[in-house]
């Protein structure tokens, strides 16, 4: 006879079953990756004709690489709830499992399309804008890991709470902006060290401060989460 | 099959901006029997039975799931089936990747074959891979039941159980009414009274207002 599975085994069944129904809805829709691509795909491209010529100082891009992330995020990242609402399946989500299986389901999705999307983003900063150049990549790499799990923890919290307010749109970037704040001045700090060539030590500071900020936010939101969704 | 199985609702009042739909409402009902809702528009039937499936929380009283050891521990979504207007399936999956979803996201390993059984039992077989937004109402309606029965609630709710069916849909929800009674505890919430064979016990909306 096969052993039944505890209640820890079925929660993480569930919330594994909700980033894959969440990622295969997107591969049929394109809602977010369309939305998300485009976005970064324009940004970067007025950036350059903007510059044209000139090569803007390496703090200013430092500076507009993590404006072009959270800008992208706020376009893309609300859609895992919003859509369960706009298309009246929330509550079907509701019925079958509980809140927290669902918000770390929402979480690990938004934080696969943001590591994603910033891998993206990097890469076309790094082609298009010359005067980007990173000289401590390890403090490059950690700060954009530490930051997508930031931005994507942030979002899915502030997603949840929007997609039950009227106005979905405009509420998004103006509620995570003073969420996000210490989150993107760090991340900018980071970036900048990563481009002016510092030691690996020399972030430890910068790292510490994500590495709390994604643990006060998503505990907040496991705990918080329940009373979102639910009424 | 869990024969001691029952629902008793005590002093259940909801209010939603500062409007009272419904208060005072108490009812007992156990298993093998039939629970009628009946009341007006607007009186409140699909917000009871959010509340017994614990989608909504009441502003006041409370429900309780009672029988074996393991009734309290039993997360609620897992004893109820729900089928509802304003319950909607993911319009871009086929019946069978709803289905299978269904049960993933329950925490259970999805049984093919099973799911194969549902669809024909509602009729839907032979459309198990087209994606639901290419169905008729009746179809989703039918669909909605599959979703309800996929892991053998003991409770099973109805919100307007007939509305969109055809006779063939009508007398599938009518068996499906049937088998309830023998596996469970069986809810209806409707206006229509011929929806219903018997019933053991009535919630009437009507008489709060």
């Amino acid at each position: 006879m096969r052993k039944p599975e505890a209640a820890w085994q079925q929660w993480l069944r569930s919330s594994i079953s909700i980033f894959r129904k969440d990622w295969h809805s997107e591969l049929r829709t394109r809602y977010a990756i369309s939305a998300l691509v485009m976005f970064v795909v324009t940004t970067i491209s007025i950036m350059v004709f903007a510059l044209g010529s000139e090569s803007a100082p390496v703090d200013v891009l430092s500076g507009m690489l993590w404006v072009v992330i959270f800008f992208a995020a706020m376009s893309g990242l609300s859609r895992t709830f919003v859509a369960e609402e706009e298309r009246g399946t929330a509550m079907t989500l509701q019925l079958l499992t509980s809140p927290s299986a669902i918000y770390f389901g929402k979480l690990f999705f938004n934080l696969v399309l943001m590591i994603g999307v910033n891998t993206f983003t990097v890469l076309l900063y790094a082609i298009f804008l010359n005067g980007f150049i990173v000289k401590t990549s390890s403090i490059f790499i950690i700060t954009i890991a530490l930051g997508s799990i930031g931005l994507a923890a942030s979002s899915t919290i502030i997603a949840a709470i929007i997609a039950k307010a009227n106005t979905k749109g405009t509420l998004y970037p103006v509620l995570s902006f003073p969420i996000l704040l210490p989150l993107l001045l760090t991340c900018i700090n980071a970036t900048r060290l990563a481009t002016e060539g510092a030691f690996l030590n020399e972030a430890t500071g910068e790292f510490q401060f994500l590495v709390s900020y994604i643990v006060v936010v998503v505990t907040a939101s496991s705990v918080l989460f329940e009373y979102i969704w639910k009424d | 099959m869990n024969t001691h199985l029952r629902i008793s609702a005590t002093n259940l009042k909801k209010v939603f901006n500062r409007r009272t739909i419904f208060r005072n409402i108490s009812f007992s009902v156990r298993f093998g029997e039939v629970l009628l809702v009946t009341g007006k528009n607007g009186s409140g039937k699909s917000t009871l039975v959010k509340i017994i499936s614990d989608v909504l929380s009441p502003s006041e009283g409370e429900i309780e799931f009672s029988g074996s050891d393991n009734v309290k521990t039993i997360a609620r979504a897992n004893l109820i089936g729900l089928v509802s207007p304003y319950l909607q399936m993911y319009d871009e999956f086929s019946a069978e990747e709803n289905l299978q979803y269904a049960l993933s996201i329950r925490g259970r390993t999805p049984d093919i074959s099973h799911i194969h059984e549902l669809l024909g039992k509602v009729f839907l077989f032979h459309r198990k891979s087209d994606p639901v937004r290419t169905y008729s109402s009746g179809m989703k309606q039918r669909m909605k039941y599959a979703f309800a029965l996929a892991h053998n609630p003991p409770v099973l709710l109805l919100d307007e159980p007939t509305s969109n069916l055809d006779t063939d849909g009508i007398a599938m929800v009518k068996q499906i009414m049937e088998e309830q009674t023998q596996i469970g505890i069986l809810i209806v919430a409707t206006n229509d009274l011929s929806d219903v064979d018997r019933f053991n016990a009535q919630v009437d909306l009507n008489a709060q207002t």
